[in-house]
C-alpha cells in the first residue's frame, strides 16, 4: 500500500468538516423536539407545492425556449440565449422583493398608473417567481441534450416516413428527457433550498420556518425542520445522480431557416420572460432610486459583502486545490470530494442553523466573521472544486511526466506546469465563489455578527421594516454583481467552446 | 546503455508484462512492435518510472530500478518523446526545449537541427503536428538524457508526414549517438528504422533481432504474420537429403534455412512476393479476388485441396475472378518452416 498523498490529507479534513454541520443538527435536534404534528404536515405540503409547480413550470417555459434557442436560426441567436440565460444569475430574492412591491392594491404598478393588479403572495407568488428564475436549468440542461443529438436520426425518421412533430416525438424527445429531468430537479433544488422568495412571498415553506423558529429561538425545532428539509434534499440529489445518462459526441444537429415574420413572432412570445425576470426588477430599483435617493445606505454595507465574500473565496480556493487534486487522483479523493459537494444541497438556512448552534457551543466563535466565512466556504466550496478540477481534467497528464522527465521533482512540476495551466480555473473558482457570497442572504441574516450589515441583510431589513424605496441601492448592486456572475459563466462557456473546437480539428 | 532483467509489470491484478529480457548497446536503436494491448507502451513507462514495477530489475549506468527501489523519474535522466507530444502550452518553443537548461544555447542548437529556429518564439498551439513533435524531440535531446524512449511518437501524424518524419528523428537520435527504444504499432516503421526489432505479444518478447533476421527467418507464426502478409503452406522435409535443408509441397520443393530440425511435417512459411503466378488453363489453383495496389497486385488463389495463398505480382497480367492459374514457389533465399503444432 501506497503512502496516501499529501492532497488526500487536507480532502479528508476538509470532508469531515463538510459533514459537520449534517453531526451538529443531528444531536441538536435530538434535544427532544416535535418530530412531526398537524402543521409541520402544511409545511411539507407547501414546500412539496412549491418544488412541484416550479418544475412543471420550469419545463413549461424552458423545453420550448430551448428548441428556440437550439435549432431555430433566429437573428442575434446568442443575445437572446445570454438574456433567456440571465435570470439563472440572479437570485431569485430579488425578483420576489420587486414583485411583492410591484402588484397588488398599494404596488408601484397602481401607484404609477392606476391599474390595481391582484397581489403577488402565498404559493401562487412564489411558484410564478421561482419559475422564472429556475427555468433556465431546464433550458440550458435541455438545450445541451439538443444540441448533441444528431439531426440524421430525426431525418431517417423522415425518410423512413414520419412527419416532423412525431418525429422530434418519437426520436428526439426520448433522447433529451433525461435532460429535461436533469434541469427540472435542480429547479426543484432550487425551490426547496431557496428562502428569500417564500419568506417575501410569506408562504410557510421549511425554509421560511426554519428562520421563525431560529427566531423565537426554538433552536432545536428548527434544526428538526432542517433534518426533514436535508431528506428531501437528498431525496432529489439522489434521483438527480440517476438521470445523468449518456452525453452523446456532438454531432450536427437539427437547423431551422424561419422567416423574417417567423422570427419576429418568435421573438415576441420570448420578450414576456425577459420583461418579467429581467426588466421588471431593474424597474422597479431604478424608480425607487430616482424617486427615493440613496436613503440611508451605507457604504460599508458594500465592503461587509465585499470583505466576507473576498475571505470567503481565497479559504475555498486553497482549500479547493488539494480536494481537486484528490478528486483525480483515485477513488478515496473522488469520493472525498463527493462528501465535500454535500454543502451545495445543503440550503443556506440550514447551513445557518447548524452554524449557529456550533458557534453558541464554541463561544470564541460565536458572532465572528470566521464562523460567517466558514459558512460561505462550505457551501460554495464545490464551484471551486469543480472550476478547478474543469481545469484538472483537461490538462493533459502526459505533461507532467514529460516535465518529470526532464529532470523536475514532483514540486517543480505542479509549479511550473500544472499550476500556470490550471490559473484560469483556479481565478473563475475563487470569482464564482466570491459572486455567490456576495447575494447570500440566509445563512448570513442568522451568521452575520451584530451589525455587520451587508447587501443582503439590509435588502431584508428594509423589507420587515416596510420601507421598500430604500432597497434602490442594494438591489441595483446586488443586480450589478449577477451581471457579473452571469459574464463569468459565459467567458467559462466559451473557454470550453474554443476547447471543443481545437480536440475536433485533431 | 540500459539493461532490463526479468522485468514485470502489472496493472493490479493483472501482469501486463512477463520476464522481459533485453540490453542495448551505446547507440542502437531498438523498435519495439506488436499488436495494441500487447505490454508495449507499458515497458517504456516502466522504464520512465511512469509506473511501477513488480519484480526485476532495470540497469542503467548511473542508477538501478528494482520492485523495491522506484527511482523516480526525474533521477533517471531519460528523455521521453510523446505521441501527442506533450509540449508545454503556455511556453514557448524555446522555453519549452531549455525547459531546465540553464543557457539556450543546446536548445538553439537542437531547433536547429531539426530546422525549427524561426518558430523559437511561438507557443506550441501555432504549429503544425509534425513541427510540435519536432520541438519535442528537441526538447528531449537539449535535455542530453541517456536513453530516449519514443512512444509511438507518430502515429498522431498524416501518413504523408510520417515517412519523412521517421528518417529525420532517426538521424537526429544517430546524430546525438544516444540509444533509443521506439515504440510503435506499425510494423513497416519498425522494420525500416530500426537497429534491432523485438516483437512483443501478450506481454512476451516473441523475438529480438534485426530487422532482417526478424522478417526472414521469424521465431515462429505469430512474429511471421505481424511482420508482413504471411501464407504457411504443409511440407515434408526431403528424407533423401541428410542435411534435412529441403521441403517439398504442393508448389514445388525450395530449400530452407539450415538447422530448423523439427519433425517431418512442417508449415513453410511463404511471403507473397515468393511465389510465382502464370495464367494457365492447366493450372494448380484459381482466383478468388484481385487488388489492384498500383504497381503491384494482390491476388488470393485458392488450391484444389481447398488451402488460400496469397500471392503478389507485378500487373504483368490481368486477372478476373475463377480465372484457373499456376503458382510455383519462385525464390532462392532459403524459406523458414515451422513445426506443425497439435491442436
Amino acid at each position: 500500500m501506497k503512502p496516501w498523498p499529501t492532497s488526500y490529507i487536507i480532502a479528508l479534513i476538509v470532508a469531515i468538516f463538510s459533514l459537520l454541520p449534517v453531526a451538529v443538527l443531528v444531536s441538536l435536534a435530538a434535544d427532544g423536539s416535535e418530530l412531526f404534528d398537524a402543521y409541520n404536515l402544511e409545511v411539507l405540503t407547501n414546500t412539496l407545492l412549491l418544488m412541484g409547480i416550479t418544475a412543471f413550470g420550469a419545463i413549461l417555459l424552458g423545453v420550448p425556449l430551448a428548441i428556440l434557442l437550439t435549432y431555430v436560426q433566429l437573428p442575434w441567436k446568442k443575445f437572446w440565449l445570454v438574456l433567456l440565460a440571465a435570470p439563472l444569475a440572479m437570485p431569485s430574492y430579488l425578483g420576489a422583493f420587486t414583485f411583492y412591491a410591484a402588484f397588488g392594491y398599494s404596488g408601484e404598478l397602481n401607484t404609477l398608473t392606476g391599474i390595481e393588479t391582484p397581489p403577488f403572495e402565498g404559493l401562487f407568488g412564489a411558484s410564478v417567481i421561482m419559475t422564472l428564475y429556475t427555468y433556465p436549468f431546464v433550458l440550458l440542461s435541455t438545450r445541451a441534450a439538443l444540441s448533441s443529438l444528431d439531426a440524421s436520426q430525426v431525418y431517417a425518421a423522415r425518410t423512413l416516413g414520419m412527419s416532423l412533430f412525431p418525429a422530434l416525438w418519437r426520436v428526439a424527445l426520448p433522447r433529451i428527457a433525461n435532460g429535461i429531468a436533469a434541469g427540472a430537479l435542480l429547479a426543484s433544488l432550487y425551490a426547496l433550498s431557496d428562502f428569500g422568495t417564500p419568506a417575501f412571498m410569506g408562504l410557510d415553506t421549511f425554509t421560511r420556518v426554519i428562520y421563525v423558529e431560529y427566531n423565537a429561538f426554538g433552536l432545536s425545532q428548527a434544526a428538526m425542520l432542517s433534518l426533514q428539509l436535508l431528506v428531501i434534499v437528498a431525496l432529489v440529489l439522489y434521483l438527480e445522480s440517476r438521470v445523468k445518462g449518456s452525453q452523446e459526441p456532438p454531432g450536427r444537429h437539427l437547423m431551422f431557416w424561419p422567416n423574417l415574420k417567423q422570427s419576429l413572432l418568435m421573438i415576441l412570445a420570448m420578450l414576456p420572460v425577459v420583461l418579467f425576470a429581467m426588466v421588471l426588477p431593474l424597474a422597479v430599483f431604478s424608480l425607487w432610486l430616482w424617486r427615493d435617493g440613496a436613503g440611508n445606505f451605507e457604504i460599508d454595507y458594500a465592503w461587509n459583502s465585499a470583505q466576507a465574500s473576498l475571505l470567503a473565496a481565497i479559504a475555498a480556493v486553497i482549500v479547493a486545490l488539494p480536494l481537486a487534486h484528490a478528486s483525480i487522483k483515485g477513488k478515496a479523493g473522488k469520493l472525498m470530494e463527493r462528501i465535500v459537494f454535500v454543502g451545495f444541497g445543503i440550503p443556506g438556512i440550514v447551513m445557518g442553523t447548524a452554524l449557529v448552534y456550533l458557534g453558541l457551543q464554541l463561544p470564541f466563535l460565536y458572532q465572528t466573521l470566521a464562523l460567517l466565512v466558514a459558512a460561505y466556504v462550505l457551501r460554495f466550496i464545490p464551484l471551486a472544486v469543480g472550476s478547478i478540477r474543469t481545469a484538472h481534467e483537461n490538462l493533459d497528464g502526459t505533461m507532467v511526466n514529460a516535465a518529470r522527465l526532464l529532470g523536475a521533482s514532483p514540486q517543480e512540476a505542479f509549479r511550473r506546469i500544472t499550476l500556470p495551466l490550471i490559473m484560469r480555473g483556479v481565478v473563475a473558482g475563487g470569482a464564482l465563489v466570491f459572486l455567490e457570497a456576495m447575494r447570500e442572504l440566509p445563512a448570513t441574516l442568522l451568521l452575520g455578527p451584530t451589525g455587520y450589515e451587508t447587501l443582503a441583510t439590509y435588502l431584508w431589513r428594509v423589507y420587515e421594516a416596510g420601507y421598500f424605496g430604500l432597497a434602490a441601492i442594494p438591489g441595483l448592486l446586488l443586480i450589478f454583481i449577477s451581471v457579473l456572475a452571469l459574464l463569468l459563466m459565459l467567458t467559462g462557456e466559451r473557454f470550453n467552446d474554443i476547447e471543443l473546437n481545437k480536440g475536433s480539428e485533431k | 546503455m540500459i539493461n532490463l532483467e526479468h522485468l514485470t509489470i502489472n496493472y493490479g491484478d493483472n501482469t501486463v508484462v512477463k520476464n522481459l529480457n533485453f540490453s542495448l548497446g551505446h547507440d542502437e536503436i531498438l523498435m519495439l512492435v506488436g499488436p495494441t494491448g500487447c505490454g508495449k507502451s507499458t515497458i517504456l513507462k516502466a522504464i520512465a518510472g511512469l509506473v511501477p514495477i513488480a519484480d526485476g530489475k532495470i540497469t542503467n549506468s548511473h542508477w538501478v530500478a528494482d520492485a523495491k527501489h522506484q527511482v523516480p523519474p526525474e533521477k533517471r535522466n531519460l528523455g521521453m518523446v510523446f505521441q501527442d507530444f506533450a509540449l508545454f502550452p503556455h511556453l514557448s518553443v524555446l522555453d519549452n526545449v531549455s525547459f531546465r537548461l540553464k543557457t539556450t544555447k543546446k536548445a538553439e542548437h537542437w531547433l536547429a537541427v531539426l530546422g525549427l529556429s524561426e518558430f523559437s518564439q511561438v507557443k506550441p498551439s501555432q504549429l503544425s503536428g509534425g513541427q510540435k513533435q519536432r520541438v519535442a524531440l528537441a526538447r528531449t535531446l537539449a535535455h542530453e538524457p541517456a536513453l530516449v524512449l519514443l512512444d509511438e511518437p507518430l502515429s498522431s501524424l498524416d501518413a504523408a508526414l510520417k515517412d519523412e518524419l521517421r528518417w529525420q528523428i532517426r538521424d537526429a537520435l544517430k546524430a546525438a549517438g544516444v540509444p533509443a527504444i521506439w515504440v510503435t504499432h506499425d510494423q513497416e516503421e519498425a522494420l525500416s528504422i530500426g537497429d534491432q526489432v523485438g516483437v512483443l505479444r501478450a506481454g512476451n518478447l516473441e523475438q529480438l533481432a534485426d530487422p532482417q533476421t526478424c522478417y526472414n527467418t521469424p521465431a515462429n507464426e505469430f512474429v511471421a504474420g505481424f511482420l508482413g502478409d504471411a501464407n504457411f503452406l504443409d511440407g515434408q522435409l526431403d528424407s533423401n537429403n541428410n542435411n534435412n535443408n529441403c521441403v517439398n509441397t504442393v508448389l514445388g520443393s525450395a530449400a530452407i534455412h539450415p538447422n530448423q530440425h523439427s519433425t517431418n511435417q512442417v508449415k513453410v512459411l511463404l511471403r507473397p512476393e515468393d511465389i510465382d503466378l502464370q495464367a494457365n488453363e492447366q493450372g494448380n489453383g484459381k482466383v478468388i479476388w484481385s487488388r489492384f495496389e498500383g504497381k503491384s497486385s494482390l491476388v488470393l488463389v485458392e488450391l484444389s485441396d481447398g488451402e488460400q495463398i496469397r500471392v503478389r505480382q507485378s500487373n504483368k497480367v490481368t486477372l478476373h475472378t475463377n480465372q484457373t492459374v499456376q503458382l510455383t514457389i519462385n525464390t532462392q533465399a532459403p524459406l523458414s518452416v515451422f513445426p506443425v503444432t497439435e491442436k
